[in-house]
């Protein structure tokens, strides 16, 4: 039971809250207070006779304001695109090889590349351009079909070993299964070992470089230094897109291997393609 | 609740009487003081050369930059600005808790506005009588005329007031260009409308209401007072009884209202203590101007502090001022201020005119070039304080061997832009046969020197190599 009593020191009720002894005195609140009061509640009427508000069955009331948050955004993005229409046109013109001399131009790229990379190219470069097993690393100084910052745009614009562009990057490693005998293929693979520094067998890498010769220095070269012309990889380098043990060895020579790259001339714009390139090229691999 | 109690009570209007005095005389010197440094300060010119602006002080937010005369704070300075709140707050405690709510009486926008609001208010319909006959008059000629010159006045000073605050933020001439042209942003004449409007409510019309319904420092200030702190009092042991006609028996107060015709608060001090007193001095004025009068010692409302109450009341003197003031709870509030004031006076002294910060690149931690080096990547920031370019070299200093390179440029050298930051990748490579590329961590040191100046800054970082 809340028992009320008048303060006598004030004159004012109490509320008949107690804690300790302590009294909450019911002091009147000043009118204006109720008038804030109603002025809230005209502003949350107006509110939502001008904002969206209400919840439908299927959306929400508009708003006379006809306001929405992807409306804004959309504003948002097309102030950007306006914005930055020069830049994306000069960047669609410029010759590669001097956006190094127009740093402005330059930085806007790499930021756009760097958004254009996220959204394309990291699902099998991934997010910080590494690569994986089969998808190349792109932050490394070794590449197959060359590392100028054109050579990385014309590999972005027609892309490797598709069917849908004609000017794609193309190559094809015979299958070795079919053409040599597995103790063929195992001294080949023997011999590449001798030739990327690794362990060998050096009976086996001695009859292995007599197949080598013949068979595969037509494209990775006679000293295996591979070729860029046909996308051949250097066999003497540390870097090996498939892995370098003797077992992934066997399987490349004997399956071979076709990686492909989609076109992206297709999908990208001329800019958003020269942009990607210069922010590949800036990764620390580029030549 | 008894049925006379209404739920809620209309505004009683106040008329204080114009007043002078020590504290009267006090309190418009910092009234000029303070309106002086606000409605100024923004129009105060500093030079810093040519790619920096020129105003003395400004919070240019969309530089993100805060220019106070000869020091520039950067957004990752900003411990700067929490050390001058927290020295803020500080101050109020102390404050507080030696000379009661002087902050509210003095120095506080609210008071201050308030004041020079009622100053309007006497030169245009004239000092309380005046002006409480005004208000029972009916709305005649006269009285509209009166009122909408005030309220006229009121506006001009609070589109001043919303105006001035603007011009903290951009460059003052070229905003108030703008603004008369109705060219400037639509924010500035939004700001502007809410803090005229605010000021004219808050000073005009609200007055003390927002000192005791809105305001949430009163209450937090209660809780920095104690028996000693000296604030606004009534000798009550002196003054009572009170009378009019005043006899053998009667006490030092005469009863003529002075001290409650000049509250801006409209209460009566010689109640006590009260929630509503913002110790604005007035009604000490006010009454010693009357003992003078009636030829007794001035001070029956003064600065007291309950504790001496007992001594008072037994007819001994009071503890000196200082005693009061000087208590444990006081002098730790000046210690930790000076402590942060010091601290941040260090910090602005050591404060270098070039800085880097590193972020080692972690995805991937490492990768391993064609002829089995291994590299790791940083991105450094560059910060150039100084108003023109500089360049600035790149190296490394560690127990190993590494090499450092940077991205697109042959020399390790970068230049920055006058008062920026820039971005730059940077590359760590160790060769297949240096520790540094076998095992899993190596400790670096990423130092960036001003080719011209040969001033040198460091970070520390490290280098992961292929043992995991
Ligand atoms: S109560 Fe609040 S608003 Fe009023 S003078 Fe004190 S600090 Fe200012
Ligand atoms: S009681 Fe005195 S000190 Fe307090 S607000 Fe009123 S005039 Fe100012």
């Amino acid at each position: 039971m809340t028992k009320h009593e008048t303060d006598e020191a004030t004159g004012v009720d109490t509320t008949g809250h107690e804690w300790d002894g302590i009294k909450e005195l019911n002091n009147p609140l000043p009118r204006w207070w109720l008038w804030c009061l109603y002025l809230t509640i005209i502003w949350g009427i107006g509110y939502m006779i001008a904002y969206p508000a209400w919840p439908m069955i299927s959306g929400a009331t508009k708003g006379v304001l006809g306001y929405s948050t992807r409306g804004e955004v959309a504003a948002e993005i097309s102030r950007f695109e306006q914005q930055n229409a020069d830049l994306r046109e000069s960047l669609t013109q410029v010759d590669l090889s001097l956006l190094k001399d127009d740093p402005d131009l330059q930085r806007f790229a790499y930021a756009n590349g760097a958004a254009v990379f996220r959204t394309n190219c990291s699902q099998c470069h991934g997010s910080g351009a590494a690569g994986g097993l089969g998808y190349p690393n792109l932050l490394d100084d070794d590449w197959l079909w060359g590392g100028a910052i054109q050579d990385i745009a014309y590999s972005i614009d027609h892309g490797i070993r598709n069917e849908t562009d004609a000017d794609a990057h193309w190559s094809q490693m015979p299958a070795y299964g079919e053409v040599l005998s597995s103790d063929e293929i195992d001294s080949a693979v023997q011999y590449v070992l001798q030739l990327s520094g690794g362990e060998f067998d050096v009976e086996m890498a001695s009859a292995g470089a007599v197949i080598f010769e013949e068979q595969c220095s037509a494209c990775h070269g006679a000293d295996g230094k591979g070729s860029r012309d046909v996308g051949a990889p250097n066999l003497t380098d540390a870097i090996w897109l498939y892995g370098s043990d003797t077992a992934a060895l066997t399987e490349t020579v004997t399956n071979a291997r076709f990686g492909v790259m989609p076109a992206w001339g297709q999908r990208l714009t001329r800019s958003d393609i020269n942009a990607v390139a210069a922010y590949v090229h800036g990764l620390g691999g580029g030549e | 609740m008894s049925e006379n109690q209404s739920l809620y009570a209309p505004q009683v209007p106040i008329f204080p009487r114009r007043v002078t005095g020590y504290f009267r005389t006090l309190k418009w010197w910092i009234m000029a003081v303070t309106l002086g440094i606000y409605y100024l300060t923004p129009w105060l010119r500093w030079d810093r050369g040519p790619a920096l602006p020129d105003q003395a002080v400004l919070v240019d937010l969309a530089g993100r930059r805060f220019y106070f005369l000869w020091i520039e704070i950067w957004p990752h300075e900003f411990y700067f600005v929490a050390g001058l709140l927290i020295m803020a707050g500080l101050g109020l405690f102390l404050f507080t808790s030696a000379l009661g709510r002087v902050w509210c009486g003095y120095a506080c926008p609210q008071t201050v506005w308030t004041d020079l609001f009622i100053l309007v208010e006497r030169w245009i319909e004239g000092d309380r009588n005046a002006r409480v006959r005004l208000w029972k008059a009916d709305w005649t000629l006269h009285k509209w005329r009166l009122r909408i010159t005030k309220w006229i006045v009121w506006l001009l000073i609070a589109i001043a007031t919303g105006g001035a605050w603007v011009f903290y933020f951009t460059d003052a001439p070229t905003l108030l260009r703008d603004l008369i042209a109705f060219e400037a942003h639509p924010a500035a004449y939004g700001t502007i409308a809410v803090l005229t409007a605010t000021t004219f409510l808050f000073g005009g019309f609200m007055r003390e209401q927002v000192c005791i319904y809105m305001c949430p420092w009163p209450r937090i200030q209660g809780a920095m007072m104690d028996d000693d702190t000296l604030t606004v009092g009534y000798r009550e042991w002196r003054g009572e009884p009170r009378a009019k006609k005043r006899l053998e028996s009667t006490g030092d107060c005469i009863d003529c209202m002075a001290c409650v015709n000049v509250c801006p608060m409209g209460i009566d001090i010689r109640d006590g203590q009260q929630m509503e007193c913002i110790t604005c001095a007035l009604c000490i004025d006010a009454c010693d101007d009357v003992m003078d009068k009636i030829g007794k010692p001035r001070g029956l409302i003064d600065y007291l502090a309950l504790s001496d109450e007992p001594q008072e009341r037994a007819g001994q003197a009071p503890k000196p001022i200082l005693k009061h003031i000087l208590r444990p709870r006081t002098i730790l509030y000046t210690f930790l201020w000076s402590l942060i004031g010091f601290g941040l006076v260090f910090a602005l002294f050591i404060r270098a005119e070039i800085d880097l910060t590193v972020a080692p690149v972690r995805n991937p931690t490492f990768i391993m070039l064609s002829d089995g080096s291994i590299r790791n990547t940083y991105i450094l920031r560059l910060r150039n304080k100084h108003g023109e370019p500089r360049e600035f070299r790149l190296s490394l200093s560690s127990d190993e061997v590494l090499r450092i390179d940077v991205e697109g440029s042959q020399t390790n050298l970068v230049t920055v832009a006058p008062d920026s930051s820039t971005q730059q990748r940077v590359y760590v490579t160790a060769r297949p046969q240096d520790a540094a590329a076998q095992q899993s961590h190596t400790d670096l040191r990423f130092w960036v020197e001003d080719v011209i100046s040969g001033e040198r800054a460091f970070r520390d970082s490290s280098f992961d190599g292929k043992d995991k």
